[in-house]
């Protein structure tokens, strides 16, 4: 239940600089999920938070105060660590009052938190057991727990589920976002998984090499990424990146991907792309984007044929991949009209969902 | 059939791997066991039959006696060795926990200017033997005005294990993941409730470990006594058992090995008390594992 302020942040190991300069505003009662691959440096900025880690530049703010100098116990946060860390010889009952018990709290408020968190968690049977006797998910359920009982202001995961088999996992994630609308408080959470970050967040942040790539809905992020990263790192399967140049032909421009194919780029789109006329470029276009030929519902879709590479069958839809002068291409198709291997096929590319990447700023235009 | 086949190899496996280790072990045992069988046997004996060459050493031919063990314990000050030995191995037990506790707590946790260094440099320590350490150390102790008492051993014991014991105890510390502490950081643990609540308690194994170090440093240690102490009052179990019991070139073997038997009791029983202890994995379900 408070908001929490990054400015510009560092965070320098000997001479790795792991935080380079992150500015951020978390408000209160937001899910803000911080993603990005290993070494981005987003369990750094988590760890920065939580006061674990010495900040090297910058401030953090937890409502509105400077808390770069208060030790982790009083900057009312709980953190859920990846590894569970839960203490060996102790009960679940014993590890999730250990805080509260540090602090002093009186046997009956205790007690009733403890039930409390536990009746939520749905481990109440698990009290008396030692964490070896648990399993993952539960391990995972009362190192939560631990967390809860405290009701801190702001709590902190880091990468929690990383540890669990995949059904656990989407178990898990439905339970998290549960408790974020039971609980009402702020969440700042740590993964790698992108589906992780697009189910739970209300904003998710994109990492990358130390800064912010990207700030934004689940929503925005998927439909209007701002870099080249952020297009690459947010959707499964991810987005196909074909070379391209810009040209200008008569007042139309188009996208050319070699001699053979152009498309014409819509007309909605012809100002943002004028200053890429003559220049390489990048087409960025998602699978789902990318179809088996369909019927022209608006002046969007075009055609194009490509020679079938790989299949592979998913179910619901079929994976199709081919070659598109020398990128490989993978195209979200109807199985029920697939062409074979090796066959030419027909495909509608959707063009009011492309996205077009300088090449030169890695921006997408 | 095949499978079969495969099921009954591995059977006869498993049962030639049972039958070589059964018969080590026994060997081991057999081995293990044959001086404390002998001092039993000597301890039994009547004068006559431990000079008597013709016996069978292994058996008592001529009927068993307790005199040995009467005249140890009336006749000699051997219940004073066994106090003065109790004394000095409690305190020195006490001492070594307290000081490498909290030296490998704070080597394997507080990052300091040498902290790296410094625990190298305990480890050298004890890597000095302590038959090169006794004639300087004689001359510290005589200028502390502490030669011939069992003080002596309360000062000069805990100089072999507290280097041990604090490596031993910077082992397991270091073993704690990180996360434990900052888990505990955060519940709002100290450094003194971090240490007695979760790192002690995680490290137990490795404490008992250390203490029977230190316990068996003194109990049984031989050279330090003899060398620093000289009266009867002040002796200790393993200098005084000797010193009493051979007197010139005559060896009283029938109580020697009475008394060696009566000294070696306490670390048997308290090796059997802790070794439950001592093999529990305490450690398992902390973290993913």
């Amino acid at each position: 239940m408070a908001d929490v302020s990054l400015k510009n942040l560092h965070k320098t190991f000997d001479i790795t600089e792991a935080v380079r300069g992150i500015n951020l505003d978390i408000v209160d009662n937001e899910f803000l999920v911080l993603v990005g691959p290993s070494g981005c440096g987003k369990s750094t900025v988590l760890r920065l938070i939580a006061g674990l880690e010495e900040i090297t530049e910058g401030n953090v703010l937890i409502e509105g105060n400077i808390v770069n100098d208060i030790p982790p116990k009083d900057r009312d946060i709980a953190m859920v660590f990846q590894s569970y860390a839960l203490y060996p010889h102790m009960t679940v009952y014993e590890n999730m009052s250990f805080g509260l018990r540090l602090r002093k709290y009186s046997k009956n408020e205790i007690n009733k938190r403890v039930l409390d968190a536990a009746k939520i968690l749905n481990i109440s049977e698990l009290l008396d057991r030692r964490p070896k006797q648990l399993s993952g998910g539960q391990r995972q359920r009362v190192a939560m727990g631990r967390a809860i009982v405290r009701n801190p202001k702001v709590f902190l995961f880091d990468e929690p589920l990383s540890n669990l088999d995949a059904k656990m996992r989407g178990q898990m994630r439905t339970e998290i976002k549960k408790l974020h609308q039971h609980l009402k408080t702020t969440i700042i959470y740590v993964t790698h998984d992108q589906v992780e970050a697009m189910t739970l967040a209300d904003r998710i942040v994109v990492m990358n090499d130390g800064i912010i790539e990207q700030v934004g809905t689940p929503d925005e992020m998927y439909n209007a990424p701002k870099t080249h990263f952020v297009a690459s790192f947010i959707g499964s399967p991810s987005m196909n990146f074909i070379p391209c140049q810009v040209i200008k032909t008569n007042e139309d421009l188009y996208i050319k991907i070699n001699d053979k194919l152009y498309f014409s780029v819509p007309k909605e789109r012809l100002d943002r792309y004028k200053v890429l006329i003559n220049k390489e470029a990048i087409l960025g276009i998602r699978p789902e984007h990318l179809t088996n030929a369909k019927q022209h519902i608006h002046d969007m879709y075009e055609d194009f044929n490509a020679k079938v590479k790989v299949l592979e069958p998913m179910g619901m839809d079929t994976m199709v991949f081919f070659d598109i002068s020398e990128a490989e291409v993978c195209a979200r198709c109807d199985p029920k009209s697939v062409g074979k291997v090796q066959s030419d096929m027909t495909f509608t590319i959707d063009k009011s969902q492309i996205h077009l990447i300088d090449i030169k700023t890695n921006k997408v235009i | 059939m095949k499978k079969l086949i495969s099921k009954s190899g591995l059977h006869s496996n498993r049962k030639w791997a049972l039958y070589t280790s059964y018969g080590f072990l026994i060997a081991f045992v057999i081995f293990f066991l044959f001086p404390p069988y002998f001092m039993l046997v000597t301890s039994l004996k009547s004068n006559t039959e431990i000079a008597e060459l013709a016996t069978n050493p292994w058996i008592i031919e001529h009927g068993v006696t307790f005199e040995h063990y009467w005249s140890l314990l009336s006749e000699t000050s051997f219940l004073t060795f066994f106090r003065n030995t109790v004394v000095v191995t409690l305190l020195v037990v006490a001492i070594t926990m307290v000081v490498s506790v909290l030296a490998a707590y704070s080597l394997s946790r507080l990052k300091f200017w040498g902290s790296g260094i410094l625990a190298t440099g305990i480890f050298l320590t004890y890597l000095v033997p302590e038959t090169l350490l006794f004639i300087p150390l004689f001359k510290i102790v005589g200028w502390l005005g502490l030669l011939n008492s069992y003080w002596v051993l309360v000062l000069v014991y805990p100089t072999l294990s507290i280097p041990f014991c604090t490596w031993i105890m910077i082992g397991y510390f270091s073993s704690i993941p990180k996360e434990l502490d900052e888990a505990a950081l955060i519940d709002g643990a100290n450094h003194i409730q971090m240490l007695l609540k979760v790192f002690i308690p995680v490290a137990m194994p490795g404490l008992i470990a250390a203490t029977i170090f230190a316990f068996t440093v003194s109990w049984a240690g031989f050279l330090y006594p003899l060398a620093f102490i000289y009266s009867e009052s002040e002796m200790v179990l393993t200098v005084g058992t000797v010193t009493t019991l051979i007197k010139g070139d005559v060896f009283h073997w029938g109580g020697l090995m009475a008394g060696a038997l009566l000294a070696s009791a306490p670390p048997v029983i308290l090796y059997a008390f802790l070794m439950d202890y001592y093999i529990a994995g305490l450690t398992s379900g902390a973290t993913k594992g």
